[in-house]
Order: C-alpha cells, then sequence, then structure tokens
C-alpha cells in the first residue's frame, strides 16, 4: 500500500523474486513508478477501506507492507490488515519515533526511517571524527 | 470535567463552544494556524496548533490530566491514531472518535475507541425516518450494539389482534411503547396489537431482522 518510491521499489524487487504482488494506491500516476516488466496488480483507492484491500486480494495475502507518506494511514491500515483479516505478516512505516514506539508497543512490526536514517548518519560521522582523531594522534 | 478536542472544523467548532458553555475546561488542537487565530478571536483562547496525532502536541495539551478527548478531523486514519495515542500514552478514559466512513464504526471499537459517532448514518437515519409509510425503522443504536426501533404492524401481520403474551420475541428483545395514532401506550402482556400500531422495541443489532419478520 503506497506506490511511492520506497512502495514501487520494493514491489517491483518482490516480484522480480517470483512473489504475487497486487499495490495499492490512491493516485493511478504513482504506478508509473514500477520497474519496466513489473508483473503484479494494481489497484487504486486508499488502503484503509476494507473494499479496496479485498480487491487487492488482502484475504489470500501473506504479508501486508503499508508505505504511503502518512503515518496515520499506515497504521490503520496495517491494524485493519492485522486484526481484521488475520495476514500473518504485517509492516507499517512510521516516520515519527514517539507514534513508532507507541505502535511497536502495541505489537505492530514498525520501521522507523527517521530513526533509522539518523543513526546511519550518525555513525558516518562518528566514524569521520574518529578517524580524524586517529590522524591528529598520529602527527602529535 | 477537562476535555480535548482535537479537529477545528465545523464540527470541532461547535463542540468547543458548547461545551465551554456547559461550564468544561475546553483546549481545541487545530493543525492549521489560520484557523487557530480564527477561533480565538471568537471564543477566547481555546485553540491551540499543533498535529493532535503527536505525542508531544497531546502532552502540551496536558492530556494525562484529560477526562475525554474527543477526535473529530475529516480524516478517519486521524481520529482513530488521536484517541488511540490518548489512551495507550496518557490514559485517557473515554476516547469519542467522529467516523466519516460508516464501515470504520465496528473497527475502531475494536481498537479500542470508547464511542464512535457517524455522521453519515445519522443523517441516514433521520433521513430514513422522514420518509412516510416506512415500516421498519432504525432509530438508534447505543450501548455499541444495542438498537431502537419502529415496526408498523400491518394488516397481514402475524402480531395483529394479538396479545403480547401470545407473541413469541427474539430473547433479550422489549416492546417498550406502542404509539397508536396519537396515544402513547406502555404495554402490558394483556395488550393487544392492532395493525397500524407503531411498536418501539429495544433489541440487539443482530436480531433486527428476525424482529422485522416477526412483527410487520
Amino acid at each position: 500500500m503506497g506506490c511511492g518510491r520506497v512502495g514501487a521499489r520494493v514491489a517491483g524487487l518482490l516480484d522480480h523474486s517470483g512473489n504475487e504482488i497486487s499495490v495499492i494506491d490512491t493516485d493511478s500516476r504513482s504506478f508509473r513508478r514500477l520497474p519496466a516488466g513489473f508483473g503484479g496488480e494494481t489497484v487504486i483507492g486508499t488502503g484503509i477501506d476494507e473494499d479496496v484491500l479485498r480487491k487487492a486480494g488482502i484475504e489470500d495475502a501473506e504479508a501486508f507492507i503499508a508505505v504511503t507518506n502518512g503515518d496515520n494511514r499506515n497504521i490503520m491500515a496495517a491494524q485493519v490488515a492485522r486484526l481484521i483479516f488475520e495476514v500473518p505478516q504485517v509492516i507499517c512505516r512510521i516516520y515519527d519515533p514517539v507514534r513508532e514506539d507507541t505502535y511497536r508497543r502495541l505489537g505492530l512490526t514498525t520501521v522507523c526511517p527517521t530513526t533509522t536514517i539518523s543513526a546511519i548518519i550518525l555513525d558516518h560521522v562518528m566514524r569521520t571524527t574518529s578517524d580524524t582523531n586517529v590522524g591528529r594522534g598520529g602527527t602529535t | 470535567m477537562y476535555i480535548i478536542v482535537a479537529g477545528g472544523g465545523k464540527v470541532g467548532y461547535y463542540l468547543a463552544q458548547h461545551l465551554l458553555e456547559e461550564g468544561h475546561e475546553v483546549l481545541l488542537i487545530e493543525r492549521n494556524p489560520d484557523r487557530v487565530t480564527e477561533i480565538n478571536e471568537v471564543l477566547g483562547a481555546v485553540a491551540v496548533a499543533g498535529d493532535g496525532a503527536e505525542a508531544g502536541t497531546q502532552a502540551a495539551a496536558g492530556a494525562s490530566r484529560a477526562d475525554v478527548v474527543v477526535a473529530v478531523t475529516g480524516e478517519d486514519e486521524d481520529n482513530l491514531v488521536i484517541c488511540q495515542v490518548a489512551r495507550e500514552k496518557f490514559h485517557v478514559a473515554r476516547t469519542i472518535a467522529r467516523v466519516n466512513n460508516p464501515k470504520n464504526e465496528h473497527l475502531f471499537r475494536m481498537l479500542g475507541v470508547d464511542v464512535t459517532v457517524s455522521q453519515t448514518n445519522y443523517i441516514l437515519n433521520l433521513i430514513e425516518q422522514a420518509i412516510p409509510e416506512r415500516s421498519f425503522v432504525h432509530l438508534v443504536s447505543f450501548h455499541e450494539d444495542l438498537t431502537i426501533v419502529d415496526a408498523k404492524v400491518s394488516e397481514s401481520s402475524a402480531v395483529a389482534h394479538r396479545a403480547i403474551s401470545e407473541i413469541e420475541l427474539p430473547v433479550n428483545t422489549a416492546i417498550t411503547a406502542i404509539a397508536r395514532g396519537a396515544n402513547l401506550i406502555v404495554p402490558n402482556p394483556g395488550t393487544e396489537l392492532l395493525p397500524g400500531d407503531d411498536i418501539i422495541a429495544v433489541a440487539h443489532q443482530n436480531q433486527e431482522d428476525e424482529l422485522r419478520r416477526l412483527l410487520v
């Protein structure tokens, strides 16, 4: 659900590795982001609507991934997928770290780009500074 | 009571105004700062700008001492998350959500929202009641799955000209009143039902169909 850069890429990769994929987005133009030769289904509509989810085949789905730009939309759709349709694996992107923490505690599998990317950047920064420090240490 | 209202559209605005008039302490959270200024010009300093679904906004609004959080934005997903954050993070005892898509009422209750209000359903009900010669009208829902209905007894109804004690009602349903012309009758077991009577009955929502088949 959500055919932005991340959604289209994940859908393309999973399709390429032989999975059956349905992509949901409110805007049909966003399906253009899917890679050439994409073999899955596309469904226009909002993933917080049970009927749209059914049309995308959620009743037989083994995994559901919510990666629209709206945290709340992802949270709601993920809960619908898990509680109403009992999809075994549900993954939900939440940008707001506090909200991510709340819903992880409530049992959703969450991905928070904000904390993940900050950590990666910090890691690079720390490594750079320590490299520099080592260099300085060598000259003194 | 201390009541936080999230969403400063028409519903949120009039709700806040009404609650203030009733003497409650009210704080309104609205995303659009221009709208916040507009509201505060009329109601005094009751509105703050912010995203009601954000824990930080709710913390600043004093959600931990709020008795009730009401989410009345135009987006169901926002209303759901506002209520869930209030409940899970700030332990607000009562959360109320406006539901824009009637299909979401059941889901919201499953997900821990205490009360849901579906404008669409209310308007449908009112219109249904206003259409004349309807034989079975759902009047109101309450307590999650209870309902009050109005059933008109027809000439061919199985219950016409029979006393209430002779009728086998579905379990846990009650005939609470009979409107006969301009008269309101509080029924007893011996009361005879006549064609044209409006029967006001209380039932579980899933018994509505059974009741309809029996009475109409």
